[in-house]
């Protein structure tokens, strides 16, 4: 293993050379540049590198504080960072080692991660990289992996908008476009936590349409789903932005009205509703008359969904026992 | 097969013969009405109905339509230049035939191409045999290898090479490598935005 260093020196033109590294530089003893590899040429342009002092025409970014040729020779074999004094300031790196007989050092280049940058700025081809080298197929998966990466955001972004559809749809009346029982049974579940854990107070309202199943038997089931859509708009009108209105069946409408801690208002607010209700629905050239029953439940004290819902349907009821188009407050 | 094999059959069908002709085929053989989707994939039998209510609504050989949407492909800016990354010219291309299906899989791990071999013929000739895998490849693989020797300027005639002869197998004549200019290509993307 104690092989003199020159013992099988291999002699090669610097032409051949330039064909199996095309980024290298000679370098002789005095620091001067004496040969270079093509591509290296050409990434020069006008300014031939030929001739100049290596550490005029080279800035060593890593490692820090090397300024004089003996520097770099120590870091024979070690990576280092380098870059063009001139030009777009593209990155290297490489490797230096050193020449046998006194011919100085081979400093062997190639890009850095922003290859793809240096390909562009220089207008490198296939043939300034040598058949050994990799570059060309990062390259082609750099562009290949922006193409699928582009594919699955497309992608992404249908499969988002066909799942918000999907969610809506499930959460909406389709006649009315008001909240649904899921909707309105998940939303309850929220309030009713979030008062638990000393948020607002809130009221839920069950109203029933009275005089519908009527409308439904005399002018038919057209006149009937007219009634409801605008039954539906009239409830909205009545209620805040922040309230929730749904439809929870064929003719019971279900409303929470966030922050109403107080029955006097609650059944001020459902009085207002029913009156609301009973102005007469043309269909038709024909009005349609009906009204409402409405039972409330406060949060209260314990904002239980079961205890609220059961609450506001007996206050319903109670409502339609005592005569149609009234409101109680359980 | 792979929803990108799909997609392309999809976009050669509409862009080439319009909107009103896909419609037409996708219903008669049951292909989803919104398009395939590049990233998914789908049972072969749905490909090979969408093929032959192609041929039967265009009244053209299975082979020349197959044949036109390997060319079409070309036609694509972006699969043109991954397809020039291969080599650097005609001849180099073809060298670099048996690394394509690499490439591919680089790109899209399941997108299921055939294995391509290259074999000189005597003479300034060269035989391509297609590994096994859905025959439609052939006369894909012979509208690409076609469209490519336009592209980077040489003169040559590719055909299905009889199948009797030779199956699953492209016949490439290379009468002048370097003939014309051919399309130009930068390693480096232009710059998008």
């Amino acid at each position: 293993m104690n092989a003199k260093p020159l013992q099988d020196a291999a002699l090669i033109g610097a032409d051949a050379l330039g064909r199996l590294m095309p980024m290298y530089l000679w370098i002789t003893p005095t620091g001067l540049i004496r040969a270079v590899g093509p591509t290296l040429v050409k990434l020069c342009g006008s300014a031939p590198l030929v001739g100049d002092r290596f550490l005029d025409r080279f800035q060593v970014d890593r490692p820090r504080g090397l300024y004089s040729m003996a520097d770099v020779q120590a870091l024979a074999g070690q990576r280092i960072h380098l870059s063009l004094r001139s030009g777009p300031g593209t990155s290297l790196r490489g490797q230096t080692q050193p020449l046998g007989g006194g011919q100085g050092w081979l400093l062997n280049l190639s890009f850095g991660i922003s290859v793809a940058e240096a390909v562009r700025d220089h207008r490198l081809t296939n043939a300034d990289f040598a058949p050994t080298d990799l570059t060309v197929e990062l390259l082609f998966l750099t562009e290949v992996k922006a193409a699928v990466m582009g594919e699955l955001a497309a992608l992404n972004a249908r499969l988002k908008r066909a799942h918000d559809e999907a969610e809506a749809r499930a959460l909406t009346d389709a006649l009315t476009g008001l909240a649904n029982r899921r909707a309105l049974d998940a939303e309850l579940a929220r309030d009713c936590a979030l008062a638990a854990r000393g948020g607002a107070p809130f009221a839920l309202m069950h109203l029933d349409l009275d005089f519908f199943k009527t409308v439904n038997d005399t002018f038919g089931h057209a006149a009937g789903d007219a009634v409801l859509v605008e039954a539906a708009r009239r409830l909205r009108g009545q209620t805040r932005a922040g309230d929730t209105v749904a439809r929870v069946g064929g003719d019971e409408f279900v409303l929470i009205l966030r922050g109403e801690a107080d029955a006097d208002t609650a059944a001020e607010v459902a009085a207002r509703i029913i009156g609301e209700l009973e102005r007469p629905i043309p269909f038709d050239g024909r009005p349609c008359r009906i009204s409402a029953s409405v039972g409330v439940a406060l949060s209260g004290r314990s904002p239980a969904p079961g205890r609220m819902q059961a609450e506001a349907d007996a206050a319903t009821y109670a409502a339609k026992r005592g005569g149609r188009g009234r409101c109680v407050v359980g | 097969m792979h929803g990108l094999v799909n997609r392309s059959l999809q976009s050669f069908l509409r862009d080439t013969y319009g909107a009103p002709l896909w419609d037409q085929v996708a219903e008669a053989s049951g292909a989803p009405a919104e398009g395939f989707e590049a990233m998914f994939s789908y049972d072969d039998g749905l490909t090979d109905r969408l093929l032959d209510s192609a041929v039967g609504m265009l009244a053209k050989p299975r082979d020349a339509l197959l044949e036109d949407l390997g060319m079409f492909l070309v036609s694509l800016e972006p699969l043109r230049r991954l397809l020039r990354f291969s080599g650097v010219n005609y001849v180099d291309f073809l060298h670099s035939l048996d690394e394509l299906p690499e490439r591919a899989r680089l790109a899209v791990a399941e997108i299921g191409l055939p294995e391509l071999a290259l074999v000189p013929r005597e003479g300034e000739g060269f035989l391509v045999e297609v590994g096994p895998g859905h025959p439609g490849f052939v006369p894909v693989f012979a509208g690409i290898l076609r469209a490519m020797a336009d592209d980077y300027g040489a003169f040559a005639v590719v055909d299905i090479a009889d199948p009797r002869a030779a199956p699953n197998t492209i016949r490439v004549d290379l009468l002048e490598p370097q003939f014309a200019s051919g399309r130009r290509f930068d390693l480096g993307r232009p710059e998008v935005r």
